[in-house]
Parts: C-alpha cells; structure tokens; sequence
C-alpha cells in the first residue's frame, strides 16, 4: 500500500519534472477552442441519438410512457434464445480467435519479422471486404459445393456464422494482440521460459497471455461486439435460427413493436460499451495505454 | 577556426534571478539563481526531479517561471515565447523532422526565417561539415544512428546563430563509445564557437569533462557552483561531495589552527557551506578514494577486505574498525596490496570539507558513497 | 503460421474464389464474360455503382475530417482521463458493432416517428419527413457517420500519439509558430497515416450493408442491394451470375484502395516507429 503510493509520488514528481507530457507549450492551460468545438460537435451527434434512442425505447406501442417494450425483450423465448445464440456465437468466435492469432502473432514477432507487412495487410481486409460478397460467395458454394459439407456448414447458424465472424475479428484481434505483444519484451520472456524448460504450448499461454492479458480482452470485447452486431450473413444467408441483431431488425420491421428494436440495441450497446470500459481501468492499472489496447 | 566559417555567435551572459517553479504537487526550483558568463560553458548537474531541465526548458521558453527574471544579454527575456528567444536547442533524442531530409532538418530555422534558397544550401553544408557529417545531407534521420542523428541536432540548433546553446541530455541515449567520442567534439566545437552553452546532465563525468563551471543541482537549489576542480576537490556540501564521485567519510577532530585531525594526521579543511565547527567538535572529513594512500603496515589500523583491478587504477577496501570500511583508490598496482595485507591510511589532499557528522549509527564512521559508475 | 493461413483460405479465399468462379460462369457452369458485359452496360447497375461511390466518398472524406480532428482533440488531452476512456470504449463498440443497431438509433432519432422529428414539428412546425428519410441514400450515409467517424479515431489515434513532443519544441525553438510546425512537420508526417485511414474508411463504407439492411430492408440502390436482390432472383435464369459479377465488381474496387492503402501505409510506416 504504501510502497506504492510512494511510487506513485515518485512517478508524480517525475512526470511534474517534465512538462513536456503533451503538447502545448501555453503554461497555464486554458481550454483551446480547437478542442472543446470538436467535442461538443461529436458529443452532440452521439447525445442526440443516445437520449432519443432512450425515449423512444420508453414509448409502448400505445404510446404511453412505460417498460413495455424491455419487458417484450426480456418475456419473449424467440429473443431469449436468440440472445443466447449470438452470446454462443460471440463466446466461440472470441475464444478461436485468441487461440488462433496468439501463437500467430508471437510467431511472426519472435521468427518471422519479415511476414509483419504481410500479415498487417492480411488482417486489414476483413474490414474492406464486402459481407454481401461473402454471401454472394456462399450462396454459390451452396449450389456447387458436395452436399455433406453444404449441410455441415449451413444445417446449424453457429457452424454457418462462427467461421466467418472468426475472419472478420481478425483486424481486431490481431492488432489488440500485436499492440500489447510490442510492449513486452518478448524475447527475454520465451528465452526465459524456454530456458526453464517450457514448452512452446506452456510459454504461449502460461508466460506470454497473462503478461498481454488485457489486449487480449481487449481483442475479445471487440469481437463480442461485433458478433452482436452482425447482420449482412446473419440475416441474408437464410438460416435455420434468427441471432439477437436479426431478430432485432424483425421486430422494426413490426409496426406495432419498433420501440422493442430500439431498447434491444440500446441494451446490446450498453452492454459491449460496459465491458470495454471497465477493461481500460484494468489496462491503466497494468500500465497501459488505454488506447493502445482497443484499436 | 576555419577561415570560412560564416555561423557568427556572440558570446552572451545569462542570469537567472530567484527563478521559481512549481507544480501541482511538487516544486521543481525554489528560487534559482545562476550567473552565466559569455562564452561559458556551464553543466547543470543533479539527480533526477532536482530542477535541472525546468531550468533549461525555462531559459529555452517552453515554460514560464512562477517567480523570478530570466535576462539574457543584460535583457529580460522572461515573458518572451519560445520562438523568438533564439536559443538552440538540443534534446535527448528523436527530435530530428522525421520527414525532412538532413540539410532540411539543419536548415528548418533558416526556412522560417525566409532566408535564400542558395544561402541555406551553402550553411547545411558548411555546418554539417562542423559537425563531420559532410554528404550525409541527402539522407533522412531514420537511416542515421543515433550518435549521427545528435550531431545534426546539433548542426540544426546553431544553425539559427543562437544567443544560448541548450542540451539536454543530448547524450544520454547514446551508447558508451560514441558518447565519450561526443563529449570532446561538443566541447571543442563550444570553444571554438565561443558560444555560451548551458548543458543539463545527470552524468558527473560529462558535467566534469565538458564544463567549464559546475551547478550542481538538489531539490531545486543550486548547492555549489564552481568549476570542476574545485567541486570534485572540494565540495561545499556534503550533498556535491556524495553525488560528484566516490566520497570517503571519515571521523575527525577539529584542531584550534584551521586543521582537522584525522588518520592521525593533521590537515587543513574547509568547512561545508553554512558550517563552522568550533576547535575540539567532532567532524566528519570528506576524502575521495584517490585522496586516500594505503601504505604497508603490519601494525597499521586497517585491513585490506576488498581487492578490485579497475584497469588504470586498483580500488581497495580497508576495513578500519569491525563495522567501517574505507575505499582506497591507487595507481600503484603493487601485488603485495592484497586481501589480508595490514596497512596505514595517508591523506594525500592540501584541503579536506569537513561536515557535522552523520548520525552515529553502526556504519556511520566511515561510510563511503559511490555512485554508480559513469 | 499454419492454421492461420488455413482458416483465411478456407473462409476468406474460398468464398471470394466461388465469386469470381461464379462471376464468368453460366448458370449451367460453362464459361462466359456475358455477366459482366451486363453489369457494365445496364443502367441499373452503373447507377448503383455510381450512387455506391459517391456515397463511399463522402461518408469517408467527411467523418476523416471530423474524426481526425476529434482524435487529435482526444490525444491532446490527459492520456490516463475519464474522458480518453470513455471515447477509447465507445469508438470500439461503435465502429464494430454498429451498422444494424446504430441503423435503429437513427431511425428513433430522426425517422418518421423518431424523437427529433417529433420535437422539431412540435416546435417548429416543419415536417423534417417531407425533405429526408432515413431510408434514404443520404439517410443511410449519415448513420455511417456514427461509425466512420469512430473508425477514424482508431485508425489514426496512433499515428497522432506518434507525433513526438520534442518535435513541436525544436521548432518553436527555431522560430516557428504554431502554425508553422503544423504545416511543415505535423501534417506532412501524418499525411501519409491520415491517407491511409480515409482509404480504409471509404472501403469500409463502399462494402457496408447491414445499415441499409436494417435501415430500409436493404433497398436502396447501391451495389450490395443490386447483388442481393440478384441473388434472390429466381425468376430470371442466370441472374445469380450476374449477382456474382457484381461481387467481383466490388473486390475489385476494394482491391484497388486496398493497394493504394498497402503503399501510402508503408509511407507512414517509415516514420511512425
């Protein structure tokens, strides 16, 4: 407790030493204009929006005042099990992707340095990449691929979304993983744990994922929020169950339940915005930038 | 100086007058003051946090002084922003334009003050060849070293023929050998220039080698000032005696003729600034190792515990009682100065600082300092 | 190094191979260029390609400018504040999760029943509905204002947080205001990381379609609507051939940003490190 409030102190003074922190060199600060405009430009677009979502989440069919429309969220089996399954999907997608791009990344750090151009490009394209072409793409596998892969892919929404949500959280996952991977030390570590007679396997998740833990969350919070989100595949590929964001734009289509959708995407987005923010007070206490570790 | 070198400077005096600053929660000066003279080279030395580049970030401009004047050449420049102050600034590192070329980089300055096209290639030239970089100027600071890019930093700030140079710390991202190899171009260029240079350094041995007189810096007061000599020979507070080099503390007696009695031997001291034993108190006297000789003795006080081959010199460590040790530093390498050997202790300096002792604990008779090593 | 080249060929390569292998089939699989000799000389395909471009360029250059300048806003200020969390968090969610829902905030905003247009008819007396739908192309582009403009933040966050310190000082210590070393280090070195960021945002805003989707049920007239209802075309033979093409359209296009991206990047890479 003390010990670190004294380098707390330390750091304190330190940082008073150096001034130069950031920018400006006006001694005493006062708010640049510059600054706060812009903020009250995009504070505003996102308030408007946010405060209306609120009230017209409160507006029953009857146009009453009321909670109607979060208890139709929380009373109906099709929402619940639709909920459910984007969770799953969420879960699973995070979960392979971590798996996948932890070993890849440290890699590609440690041995092959020269594939980074090649990877950052790589895992840039998903966010590029068309999701109708995507469709358009599995629509003409359905017709011409065999039929036992047809139906193991596209005879369950997990097994038809997971794989193709898990290319599209690589841009996320990958420079999460890599922001945190280049501020370790990475070759001391694994040379480290190597050197005590750890496994690659025992080195990558013992050693290295606890020491880029928050990234890692990071990465994952952000694929969560975007296996939440997703509608190009969810709903264009004709599947057999509806995920949460599909059922979402089933209920605006409802005339008498637009309100539902609304009260859906704000506690979907309260949701993913509540994970990501408590992990930045997390990241803070581990030394990092915030802004470093959801990018 | 070469016959065509057309940087013109003039040596200016600086002074700093009671210069505050203070931040939220700490206080980085508490009331400088600092006569600079014109063509000097003067280090600021101290520990980190003790004020040192506060005060050069406020003679370059970046920060202003809570209380107090900062004039240079006999005017206040206090109030006046960064970027009419003319001072040359050189910074620990990376601050060359990442996307100007060398010759861009040095000639930045003359850009801004709209100066011919044809007279700033011939000044990039001619001061990259100051500063030994000739034909690099094509190139970009990511294909440099560090060492090359500290150079054109250097190159770029006397290009504006500043009033002030200022470095921070220039050197100390760089690797042992350049460094050394810097500090003596630095210098040789400062003398040549005859430009007055205020450079902030936590390094005793670049403050000692490159200055020509010393601050050194505590809690955001300047606790001597001096030229190296004498705040290396003879420190005015047990602070510069502890942080400029290894410093022997010995316990000594003050006799009533200006002398300390000490080892058996009687010197003449200095009390530390602000001290004035009376004759007969107890004192402690500040000896480096190299003010110190061991000399074979069987029936000497001390023992020889420790036995280090330093290359130029040979370090001992002399145990004088159970509990206290003193470090001996001699250019002798005689082999029978070994581990066991009994020997006496000769006080080699004219003139010892002498201070009121520590706190008598165990250790406190003779302790030793040593900073970690430059 | 493996299994990730495998998951990208199996789920990224084999989707866009069945694309361009559908694109120049006939719809019994022989080989054909009749596909895209229709997607080029139909007016309703130029007009979506046309009216998809224009939307990509307008909702990328305006939220680059507006994120750039947020971003810059952001980084100027504490690193560790409340304030630098909050936009750290939300850029996140926003930009990656938002297309459809954000799609549904808008309309509770500024649709036909939404909590601005009510407000402003009650006030003001003016039907905002009879000038802008938000089932419009100009609908549609202002909700990818929502998340381009956090797309942005992200993208050149680092390159803002690269700017060093020490560079704005030597110049004032040269002479130069404010202005000067924006114009002359600041901007020329993160040109290249701006470019670059705007190149990804009209990629992204090019592709997008899950907001039109849940805007209007994905019917204006842009270039995934046209493959869409291509695709469910069962009417006309061969049409899901031509939806095909259409893709291959669209990889093109994405593919030509994406190069010029891979070298405005590496620019920025240069310096940047």
């Amino acid at each position: 407790m003390s010990a670190v409030e004294g380098i707390e102190a330390q750091v304190a003074e330190v940082t008073a030493q150096l001034p130069r922190s950031r920018g400006p060199f006006r001694p005493r600060r006062r708010p640049a204009l510059w600054r706060v405009s812009i903020m009250v430009i995009v504070a505003g677009l996102y308030l408007i929006i946010l405060l209306s979502s609120i009230k017209f989440s409160l507006i029953s069919a009857s146009g009453k005042y009321d909670l109607s429309n979060y208890s139709a969220i929380f009373n109906s089996a099709d929402v619940r099990a639709s909920a459910l399954l984007s969770l799953e999907i969420a879960g699973i997608v995070a979960a392979a992707s971590v798996l996948l791009m932890l070993p890849t990344v440290v890699l590609v750090r440690l041995k092959l340095p020269r594939l980074t151009i090649w990877m950052e490009a790589l895992t840039i394209l998903p966010i590029v990449v068309p999701p109708i072409v995507i469709v358009a793409g599995l629509d003409q596998m359905r017709e011409t691929a065999p039929l036992w892969l047809v139906t193991l892919l596209f005879n369950h929404t997990i097994t038809a979304l997971a794989p193709f949500y898990l290319i599209f959280s690589l841009p996320l996952m990958y420079r999460s993983i890599d922001t945190g991977v280049r501020a370790i030390d990475l070759h001391t570590l694994v040379d480290a744990s190597r050197n005590l007679g750890a496994g690659w396997w025992t080195t990558i998740y013992r050693v290295i994922l606890p020491n880029v833990q928050t990234a890692v969350l990071g990465g994952m919070f952000l694929t969560i929020a975007l296996c939440l989100g997703e509608v190009v595949l969810a709903d264009l590929l004709n599947l057999p169950t509806n995920t949460f964001p599909v059922e979402m734009i089933q209920f605006a289509n409802q005339d008498n339940a637009p309100g539902v959708s609304v009260a859906m995407t704000l506690l979907s987005f309260l949701f993913t915005f509540l994970l990501l923010f408590v992990l930045t007070f997390l990241a803070r206490r581990r030394g990092h930038r915030t802004s470093g570790v959801i990018s | 100086m070469s016959p065509d070198l057309t940087v013109a400077i003039r040596g200016v005096s600086v002074q700093f007058h009671g210069v505050e600053r203070h931040y939220r929660d700490s206080t980085a000066l508490a009331g400088l003051d600092l006569a600079i003279e014109p063509g000097e080279f003067v280090a600021l030395l101290g520990p980190s946090g003790c004020g040192k580049t506060t005060a050069l970030r406020l003679l370059g401009g970046f920060d202003r002084p809570d209380a107090g004047t900062i004039s240079v050449d006999g005017a206040d420049v206090t109030t006046v922003p960064a970027h009419r102050r003319d001072m040359g600034m050189v910074f620990q590192a990376y601050s060359l334009f990442p996307n100007l070329t060398v010759a861009d980089n040095v000639t930045f300055g003359l850009r801004i003050r709209r100066l011919a096209k044809a007279e700033r290639v011939r000044r990039a030239q001619e001061l990259l060849a100051l500063v030994g970089l000739e034909g690099h100027g094509g190139r970009y600071p990511f294909e440099l070293s560090g060492g090359q890019q500290q150079r054109v930093a250097i190159a770029r700030a006397l290009a504006i023929e500043p009033k002030v140079l200022l470095l921070d710390e220039p050197l100390s991202a760089l690797d042992a050998r350049v460094r050394t190899q810097l500090r003596g171009e630095i210098r040789s260029l400062q003398q040549r220039l005859g430009i007055t240079t205020l450079f902030v350094t936590h390094d005793q041995s670049e403050a000692l080698s490159m200055a020509d007189r010393i601050g050194v810096l505590n809690a955001g007061r300047i606790e001597q000032f001096d030229t190296p000599e004498n705040v290396y020979r003879h420190p005015a507070t047990p602070f510069v005696a502890e942080f400029v080099g290894a410093m022997n503390r010995i316990r000594g007696r003050v006799g009533d003729r200006g002398e300390v009695l000490l080892l058996g031997q009687r010197v003449p001291y200095q009390a530390a600034t602000g001290q004035h034993p009376a004759p007969g108190t107890l004192v402690d006297a500040m000896l480096r190792p190299e003010a110190l000789e061991a000399v074979l003795d069987v029936a000497g006080p001390g023992e020889i515990v420790e036995r280090t081959f330093l290359g130029s010199a040979l370090r001992l460590r002399v145990a004088l009682e159970p509990d206290t040790a003193v470090i001996v530093e001699t250019s002798s390498s005689s082999d029978r100065l070994g581990v066991g050997a009994r020997v006496g202790l000769r006080v080699l300096a004219d003139r010892v600082t002498v201070t009121a002792p520590s706190a008598p604990s165990a250790d406190s008779v003779a302790s030793v300092a040593i900073p970690s090593a430059a | 190094m493996l299994p990730f080249a495998v998951i990208v060929v199996a789920f990224l390569g084999v989707p866009l191979y069945y694309v361009i292998h559908g694109a120049f089939s006939t719809n019994t699989g022989g080989f054909t260029l009749a596909n895209f000799s229709a997607v080029f000389s139909h007016a309703q395909y130029l007009r979506a390609l046309r009216n998809d471009a224009v939307l990509a360029l307008w909702t990328s250059i305006g939220p680059a400018i507006l994120g750039l300048w947020f971003a810059a806003a952001i980084v100027a200020g504490n690193p560790d504040g409340l304030l630098r969390r909050i936009v750290a968090s939300a850029s996140g969610v926003l930009a990656y999760f938002a297309g459809a829902p954000l799609a549904f905030a808008v309309i509770a905003s500024y649709g036909t029943l939404g909590t601005v247009t009510v407000l402003i008819n009650s006030l003001f007396h003016v039907n905002l509905t009879n000038t802008f739908s938000t089932a419009s192309i100009l609908g549609v582009g202002l909700t990818y204002f929502y998340f381009q403009i956090p797309l942005m933040v992200i993208f050149v966050t680092p390159a803002l947080e690269g700017l060093r310190p020490e560079w704005e000082e030597a110049a004032r210590n040269l002479g130069a205001t404010r202005a000067q070393y924006l114009r002359r280090v600041a901007a020329p070195v993160l040109a290249p990381s701006v470019i670059a960021a705007t190149l990804l945002l009209f990629g992204s805003a090019f592709s997008a379609y899950a907001t039109a989707l849940a805007l209007d049920g994905g019917t204006i007239d842009i270039v995934p609507t046209q493959i869409n209802l291509a695709l469910s075309n069962n009417v006309i033979v061969g049409q899901t051939n031509v939806g095909e093409a259409l893709g291959a359209e669209m990889i093109l296009i994405v593919a030509v940003v994406m190069v010029l991206y891979w070298f405005v990047q590496r620019r920025a890479g240069r310096w940047l490190r």
